[in-house]
């Protein structure tokens, strides 16, 4: 009886033991789904300027300080995210992730990476109207305009050395350029066409290497 | 009906938006410019300014902005916010699993291999679609851009502190 008793007692301790490490565990994932979110809102509100900005800070956090995954992990996820359609912080933001807490951490993620800019922008969005007429705002925009022109100039010509634009492949961007401003062609189609003119010139190239 | 455009538009630019926010930027000129005209090139200008100088992704701030102008409100920005993501979340989620096998995936690098001479395109064009009588009312708005695209280039002056000087010139020039 008493060893019984003895052996029911143990039992229980371990059931609660197990039970205790469960919540604990529990409260871990928890308060790490938390952690993530409020390090990619935080991210997501301090960068300004686009993807590109973001990645140095997602590295910060992510890779140095929370060391939630490895230096080598996170170039890999870069070169990855940035070949992938779509907004490259928020790629990143899914992947990281994913990588943590499966679909839920990649929702959760992309979420929090969004959530910032979507409230200032909108804010600025129902208030802008309101102040586009005032002859003083007018103004300033119609200096800002031709900058930005210019400032989306500046990375035609940094990507195009960094894509290894030469004399025989400069075609391509000026066809593709040509074709959406003068004869009106989606870029969907141009995108589609050179995904596909990519892998006819690898078969061409690797057949005649034959 | 417009909750659906929205979302299909912002969807495609999602799914096939490829090179980064700049070349995104033909995407969202032909489609929410030229085929909806649910705003003006100026708008859209004025977007990219705001866009800079604000926390945000470009892709993801005129998705919410023009969610919002087009419907009157928020569940437009709601919509197609989430639908210019959605297609990331899908391929990500798809790729993290077939990872490795994914890495030396030879048609998707032979794709890309064709996609990135593409890209410089994709911006060349937002930047000959942004040239309009609107954004260049005189000789002056020239000048601006002249020497703004001198200052970026080769002074690597910060984008938000060309927009403020451009800002301030802009109000020298016409608001006085």
């Amino acid at each position: 009886m008493d060893k019984v008793d003895k052996m029911d007692k143990a039992d229980k301790t371990d059931k609660a033991d197990k039970t205790d490490k469960v919540d604990k565990m529990d409260k871990v994932g928890k308060n790490q789904l938390f952690d993530m979110f409020l390090t990619f809102a935080k991210i997501g509100a301090f960068t300004i300027g686009g993807g590109w900005a973001m990645i140095p800070l997602i590295e910060k956090d992510v890779v140095e300080k929370k060391k939630w995954i490895s230096k080598e992990e996170f170039i890999d996820i870069i070169a990855i995210a940035q070949s992938l359609p779509g907004v490259l912080a928020v790629n990143t933001a899914i992947f990281v992730g994913y990588r943590l807490k499966k679909i839920p951490g990649g929702i959760l993620c992309m979420l929090a990476s969004i959530l910032p800019s979507f409230f200032i922008i909108l804010l600025i969005a129902i208030f802008f109207k309101e102040f586009q007429h005032y002859p003083t705002v007018a103004a300033i925009f119609k200096g800002i305009r031709p900058a930005v022109v210019a400032l989306i100039l500046v990375p035609v010509f940094t990507t195009a050395k960094s894509s290894k634009i030469n004399i025989r492949n400069v075609f391509i961007p000026i066809c593709a350029a040509l074709l959406i401003w003068l004869l009106g062609v989606s870029p969907v189609w141009i995108v589609l066409a050179a995904g596909v003119g990519g892998i006819i010139w690898s078969i061409i190239k690797m057949k005649s290497e034959r | 009906m417009i909750y659906l455009q929205l979302f299909w538009t912002y969807f495609k630019i999602g799914l096939l938006g490829f090179g980064g926010g700049y070349a995104m930027l033909s995407f969202i000129q032909t489609e929410v410019v030229e085929k909806h005209q649910w705003i003006s090139m100026e708008e859209f200008t004025d977007i990219v300014a705001i866009s800079q100088m604000t926390p945000g992704p470009i892709g993801i701030n005129s998705a919410t902005y023009i969610g919002y102008t087009v419907t009157g409100n928020v569940w437009g920005s709601i919509i197609a916010t989430l639908a210019i993501c959605i297609p990331s979340l899908i391929i990500v989620i798809t790729i993290s699993y077939y990872y490795n096998k994914f890495k030396k995936n030879k048609v998707f690098n032979a794709a890309l291999s064709g996609l990135r001479p593409a890209t410089v395109g994709l911006i060349a064009a937002a930047v000959l679609l942004l040239i309009t009588p609107q954004n260049f009312i005189d000789y002056k708005s020239w000048i601006i851009f002249g020497i703004s695209f001198l200052l970026v280039y080769f002074a690597k002056l910060h984008p938000i502190v060309l927009i403020l000087i451009a800002g301030g010139v802009g109000y020298l020039l016409y608001g006085l």
